[in-house]
């Protein structure tokens, strides 16, 4: 192994008010984030990585301070997919986050205690505009995106609501909206959030926070991220040991949806779910605009949009549609389904592939 | 660069847009871009000739023709190639309707059945014929619609489907413009047509 490069996550205060789709306002916001590369003169080779539900500004190198690595280290780098010898990669947490942007934990400056509930329901869109000030601030006025799952919606939206300053659009597993078996999922997890005894409407900060329903909302994630061939070859039916002949946890499969649940509550906040996954279900441009042709005619980006086989979640069609959209519309769109055995997750898995394809796609 | 290849860069004008159907690994593609500067899109149904194409800077979208060409609009596009495939698809009368609705013209090219050596491999062999154009197995075979000049002629004509140009290949050589039908479909390994509609 080489020399371990670290990063540093960077905050930038957007002191002014910021309008929320919903009407409401947030009187100031704190955008984390993290760069990776260098910053050109012209200020034109900046690329905008946007993490998917539950990611971070962490995407790349190892964190100065945990000494993890970045959710998409395998993607970011020194002659990697996001080539940082000759791209500026910059990834911010999203609004609603709970890993240093503002969100439901922070402190609401009307109360000097955390907002939980009193947050306003954000948006893609909100997160969108959000990410654009910060864009604004490092000076970048032409700029690429690239992003998976949600983090794919974010790119679209920016194609979408900056269609002169988007030059190339990456989507990876994603969709132009979430369809209502995603819905339906997610609002199984919210519910378990909602009705979990420690929740107390979100006001529980100093206290016990809503373990059990945090990490059953998340069981319910992990198991749409996966697929049935995903989970044949991971657990088959196997045993932990034996059957137990009580109610503990049996199957491999339970054993690693526990681990899931029980390591997510560490890291996540509960409050953070609800408005994220909300953020997920509202989002639809095609309803917003009366067609995706609509919503993306003006764009000047190239696109690059990629499926994974297995995905059950952000399905190839849903991919196909926003491609067909884009052909519809003349516009310069590539399209690839990638065969794979790992449903969802693949996104953040399948590297090798998606190496070659981007790499390509943006030296073109 | 292979014969067919040249012909059919031949064929296309310059700064055209083109819509290259079954794009393979893209190097037709990519040979019009840089001879005749063309714009467009390749659809390839196959994951790696897409990734390779991809890697070449070429626009490609995964697709399969015999689903049809619906998000593409009417005639937008100066010309469908469909090189060496038709012969492949599933459905060959939907694949060239799609093609002369989306483009001005379509250009369309196959190994020819009825070329005297396919012909005489039958008839003494009384196997299905192989050769360099057609290397396959008949149990494992992509060409699941193979046929002739002559078929192909009937075809467009019972179609009012006009045949602007047409351009015999016989080992290595070239000859087009007008020729005895039968001789052509005698003597010819494989043809390159223009059509339009």
């Amino acid at each position: 192994m080489g020399n371990k490069i670290y990063s540093e996550t960077k905050y930038l205060k957007i002191k002014e008010p910021t309008k929320l789709k919903s009407g409401k306002i947030l009187k100031s916001i704190d955008i984390a984030y993290e760069t990776y590369g260098k910053l050109n003169e012209n200020k034109d080779n900046a690329i905008l990585v946007l993490h998917a539900l539950t990611g971070s500004a962490h995407a790349a190198y190892y964190h100065k301070d945990t000494q993890k690595p970045g959710w998409w280290d395998d993607m970011i780098g020194s002659n990697k997919a996001f080539d940082t010898d000759k791209f500026f990669v910059i990834s911010s947490n999203i609004l609603g986050g709970c890993y240093g942007t503002t969100g439901p934990a922070s402190i609401n400056p009307d109360t000097d205690k955390p907002y939980a509930l009193d947050f306003p329901v954000i948006t893609i869109e909100d997160m969108v505009n959000v990410q654009k000030k910060l864009v604004d601030y490092l000076g970048i006025k032409k700029i690429i995106v690239a992003g998976g799952s949600l983090g794919g919606m974010q790119a679209l939206e920016w194609s979408i609501r900056f269609p002169k300053n988007v030059k190339s659009t990456i989507l990876i597993a994603t969709s132009a909206r979430l369809n209502a078996q995603g819905i339906a999922f997610n609002a199984v997890a919210r519910n378990a959030i909602l009705t979990d005894i420690n929740f107390n409407n979100g006001n529980y900060y100093d206290k016990k926070h809503p373990e059990s329903g945090l990490a059953i909302a998340r069981m319910i994630g992990h198991i749409t991220y996966l697929c049935e061939e995903a989970m044949y070859k991971k657990f088959g039916r196997e045993f932990k040991e034996k059957p137990s002949f009580d109610f503990g946890i049996d199957f491999q499969v339970e054993s690693y949806l526990e681990h899931q649940g029980r390591v997510f509550v560490d890291r996540f906040d509960a409050n953070s779910y609800l408005y994220i996954t909300k953020a997920l279900d509202y989002y639809d441009p095609i309803k917003e605009y009366g067609s995706l042709e609509n919503a993306l005619k003006d764009s000047a980006s190239r696109f690059l949009i990629i499926s994974f086989s297995t995905d059950w979640l952000f399905t190839t069609a849903q991919s196909k549609q926003i491609a067909s959209a884009l052909i519809q519309l003349n516009k310069d769109v590539s399209f690839v389904e990638l065969e794979s055995k790992c449903g969802h997750d693949a996104f953040l898995l399948e590297f090798e592939k998606q190496t070659k394809i981007i790499k390509s796609f943006l030296r073109g | 660069m292979n014969l067919n290849y040249k012909i059919v860069c031949d064929l296309v004008k310059e700064n055209s847009k083109i819509l290259d159907l079954g794009s393979s690994d893209g190097t037709l593609f990519e040979i019009l871009k840089k001879e005749k500067n063309v714009v467009g899109l390749g659809v390839e149904i196959n994951q790696d000739s897409v990734i390779a194409s991809l890697e070449k800077g070429l626009s490609v979208v995964q697709g399969d023709l015999d689903k049809g060409l619906g998000e593409f609009k009417d005639k937008s596009y100066d010309y469908a190639i469909l090189n060496q495939t038709l012969q492949s698809t599933k459905n060959p009368e939907f694949v060239i309707w799609e093609m002369l609705r989306v483009a001005k013209k379509s250009i369309v090219s196959f190994p020819n059945f009825a070329y005297w050596r396919v012909r005489f491999y039958l008839f003494f062999k009384g196997k299905m014929p192989k050769s360099k154009m057609l290397p396959y197995e008949w149990y494992d075979t992509p060409n699941v619609h193979l046929l002739t000049i002559a078929d192909f002629f009937e075809f467009c004509k019972k179609r009012n489907i006009k045949i602007e140009k047409s351009v015999y290949l016989t080992r290595n050589k070239s000859r087009s413009g007008f020729l005895i039908k039968n001789i052509a479909n005698f003597f010819s390994q494989e043809v390159i047509f223009v059509i339009s509609k």
